[in-house]
């Protein structure tokens, strides 16, 4: 009976399940502040990722991120923000996704023009991946290689440095030893915004 | 007393200087050499580290009697996980802003070294008390060596502490300039470097002097 694994475990077992309930206790007591500081983020960087064009930045407060900002579900789950600057021209799109990278979950925001055909910008809201190659992701020189990018054909991730080329194929250059980082991060715009199309495309044909 | 180990006080003492986590067991250099950059990152993994450590020691001496030598790794690990899973929720919601520029490091803490050898070498054999002083004693150590490092590293390389300005911007740059290179990786290797020498030096003058003694 000594020699039963389950017996052996018991304590393992028993610590398991009382740090199983601690853990869910302290989930519960603090998911909500943790996801208002999420959403403060978002709609923090909701401007930034609309600025339209893209080299000349626009002062965030020149944009009504939060008051004027609607927002909806697509099919797939993902949250689509739309923006309206001041005088309340509407601005584009900011989608939330998230996806598998080489670590962990990777979560990003995604912003597109008025149409939902070209990437605006890409910010990285959570990430876990290996300091110093994966969360470089995180890198606003390697976050600006999404933007001009088309939504109409999925986005690569070549080995290319010469930016006519990626114009060409529709690809970013993946960063030096993190190439499956890149690829999920890749990944996961490609399918939340074919998500976003499908929605859009659906209205369209309502109207 | 000799049968049961060091005393609390002892074990306290200990962790601080004479058995230093960084400079005299080189250990934890994970945290040391990446959020060693400012000196609020440092502090608050400093903080997260005392947490998890205080907690875990705990619970690791207050189960001592029924580990099994075979799967004690297992049972530290396991509690080692819980505390670093509450030290990351609770920086997420409190300091959030902490909690994306400390990134991947804080969950991290799980494989640091410094927790599960306390674990091993004192939770796991002696008291509460014990437990507790010795995680009081290297956390003190720890926070000193990040603090340490971290002054080093942003005074040279932004020229602040604590985010406050202590070298002006209108200094001309003939007077002093930035060390960039200091906030970088490889100015961590540098200060950890140079001051781990200077530790040891210290160290060599105080055992010649006992010596003369």
């Amino acid at each position: 009976m000594k020699d039963n694994y389950i017996v052996q475990a018991w304590l393992i077992l028993a610590l398991a399940v009382c740090f199983a309930a601690a853990l869910s206790g302290i989930e519960i007591a603090l998911a909500d502040r943790i996801a208002e500081n999420k959403r403060n983020e978002t709609f923090g960087q909701i401007a930034n990722l609309v600025r339209s064009p893209w080299w000349e930045p626009v002062p965030a407060q020149t944009w009504q991120a939060d008051g004027k900002t609607e927002q909806w579900v697509t099919p797939e789950g993902h949250l689509a923000y739309k923006a309206f600057d001041k005088q309340g021209t509407d601005r584009g799109w900011v989608i939330k996704a998230s996806g598998q990278g080489f670590a962990d979950r990777i979560e990003i925001l995604i912003g597109l023009d008025v149409p939902g055909e070209t990437v605006l910008g890409l910010y990285v809201l959570d990430q876990k991946e290996t300091p110093a190659l994966g969360n470089r992701i995180k890198e606003e020189t390697w976050r600006r290689k999404f933007v001009g990018r088309e939504t109409s054909r999925d986005i690569v991730v070549s080995s290319a440095s010469k930016m006519a080329d990626n114009i060409a194929n529709n690809s970013v250059q993946a960063i030096t030893g993190a190439t499956v980082s890149s690829k999920s991060v890749a990944a996961i715009v490609n399918a939340a915004v074919k998500d976003f199309r499908n929605r859009i495309s659906d209205l369209k044909k309502k109207q | 007393m000799a049968k049961d180990g060091p005393a609390p006080l002892e074990r306290f003492i200990n962790g601080i200087l004479p058995e230093n986590p960084v400079y005299r067991q080189l250990l934890g250099m994970c945290p040391t050499l990446a959020v060693t950059g400012n000196m609020k990152a440092a502090m608050t993994m400093s903080g997260a580290v005392l947490f998890v450590l205080f907690c875990a020691n705990i619970i690791t001496s207050l189960i001592r009697g029924l580990l099994k030598p075979h799967l004690r790794i297992l049972v530290f690990t396991l509690t080692i996980a819980t505390f670093v899973t509450i030290a990351d929720r609770l920086l997420q919601a409190f300091l959030y802003d902490m909690s994306k520029e400390l990134g991947p490091y804080v969950p991290l803490i799980i494989v640091n070294c410094i927790i599960i050898c306390r674990c091993e070498v004192c939770a796991s054999k002696q008291g509460v008390l014990t437990a507790a002083s010795d995680a009081v004693g290297q956390s003190i150590g720890f926070t000193l060596a990040l603090a340490s490092i971290a002054s080093v590293r942003e005074i040279l390389g932004t020229g602040t502490w604590f985010g406050l300005t202590l070298i002006p911007a209108d200094v001309p740059a003939k007077v002093w300039s930035t060390w960039s290179v200091m906030i970088l990786p490889p100015g961590a290797f540098i200060a950890l470097g140079l001051l781990l020498g200077a530790a040891n030096r210290i160290g060599e003058i105080r055992q010649g002097r006992r010596a003369a003694v």
